[in-house]
């Protein structure tokens, strides 16, 4: 099965979907997404989903999981570059991903990532 | 054929001139608001719709079956009057009217002609009254078709005109809503909406409602959506131009637009926006 590769940038995790996603390939993502933020101790994960065209209640669903992982393991997920088609297509499946952070672009991402992480330095 | 058919198609042939001037006559065709070209008009489709109704007597065409190919020249004819009525303003009443005023000269005819024979008669006022019926039904259907399909074109252009999406500043869409909100426009409004902030990478939208007329549970949810939505892909989204009542209405309803910022009018927004994004607008010293 084709594993999505996750890279590190610092303490950044990024992750590109370039393939459709299949409920297996969705699973262990979030399985090795999970191992990879305790063992790296990333701070942030970048999902850049701009070459998903197409999903369904499943693929939102590992979205919000992943998102609600990774904060209990301390680190801040952002999803990026999502279609329209997709936006209009989770909403109309009741999947407004609430507690999901999102951005435009890469570089939007990791600009909200800063943002997040001199808010919590201040904070501290 | 059966006889009354026969009866009445020779009745036709014989008078053709009487009937013709006689049902002008009945639809009103020689009052004074009537022009002459118009009267012209009106006298051309007459001869037309006698000239079918022959030609379909004469194939054989029975009245129950009204949509035989034998009825086609008359059907043909029937549709040319009531697109030139409907184009012309008139109503589907008016139309049918005129088909309707074909009935008397034609019943006067057999009146006068099958004194003798009166069961003759009633046979071929029986055929007569049968046929003008389906003409008229037929007149006002298509009469409305054409109007529907009228008003189908002017509703999808209305949807494409009035829903346009503005850039009102560096990073910052607007879309001002004007009518009702229903789900295929607010389908349209999201996939234009989500498109342009994709290409100008937008960071905000707003979108006023202040051409809205009202605002209930159903509205509210298509406007949750689009939110929801803008929000995925990763925008911030403001709502300005909330009237009184309309606010006074969704707090009634117990709608909850909580999460979702609002502004009452579209210069407040925009204020906003500017303020998010860090820029200070600031007027220079007289």
């Amino acid at each position: 099965m084709y594993r999505i590769p996750i890279l590190q940038m610092a303490d950044t995790l990024l992750v590109t979907i370039q393939v459709d996603m299949q409920d297996q390939m969705a699973l262990a993502l979030q399985d090795d997404l999970a191992n990879k933020i305790s063992s790296s101790g990333a701070k942030g994960v970048l999902i850049d989903i701009s070459a998903l065209e197409i999903v369904d209640s499943f693929v939102g669903r590992m979205l919000a999981g992943i998102s609600g992982i990774s904060r209990i393991l301390d680190a801040t997920t952002v999803v990026v570059g999502m279609q329209p088609a997709v936006a209009i297509t989770l909403v109309e499946l009741g999947l407004s991903l609430a507690g999901v952070r999102t951005a435009l672009n890469v570089e939007r991402g990791l600009e909200l990532l800063a943002q997040g992480r001199r808010e919590n330095a201040l904070a501290r | 054929m059966s006889q009354e058919t026969e009866a009445v198609l020779q009745l036709l042939g014989d008078n053709e001139e009487q009937i013709l001037s006689q049902w002008l006559q009945e639809a009103g065709a020689n009052a004074s608001r009537i022009t002459e070209a118009g009267r012209r008009a009106m006298r051309g489709e007459a001869e037309d719709i006698l000239r079918g109704l022959r030609e379909a007597l004469r194939a054989g065409g029975d009245p129950e079956a009204f949509q035989a190919p034998a009825w086609n020249a008359l059907r043909g004819a029937l549709e040319a009057l009531s697109r030139s009525r409907a184009a012309q303003g008139q109503s589907a009443g008016d139309t049918s009217v005129f088909v309707l005023a074909f009935k008397r000269p034609v019943f006067g005819l057999i009146q006068e002609r099958m004194k003798s024979q009166p069961e003759r008669q009633m046979g071929a006022v029986w055929t007569v009254s049968t046929l003008v019926d389906r003409m008229a039904q037929w007149t006002v259907s298509t009469y409305q078709q054409s109007r529907e399909e009228l008003i189908r074109r002017q509703q999808q252009d209305l949807l494409e005109l009035s829903t346009p999406v503005i850039k009102l500043f560096e990073g910052v869409l607007a879309v001002p809503m004007i009518g009702t909100l229903d789900s295929s426009r607010t389908q349209v409004v999201m996939e234009t909406l989500l498109e342009r902030i994709v290409e100008t990478g937008s960071r905000l939208a707003i979108i006023d409602i202040t051409g809205v007329p009202t605002v209930d549970t159903l509205v509210a949810q298509h406007l949750l959506k689009t939110v929801s939505a803008i929000r995925l892909m990763g925008a911030d989204c403001i709502i300005s131009g909330i009237r009184p009542q309309i606010a006074q209405t969704i707090v009634h309803l117990g709608i909850d637009l909580q999460g979702i910022a609002s502004k009452a009018t579209l210069a407040d927004a925009l204020e906003l926006a500017m303020q998010q994004q860090g820029f200070v607008v600031s007027r220079r010293p007289a």
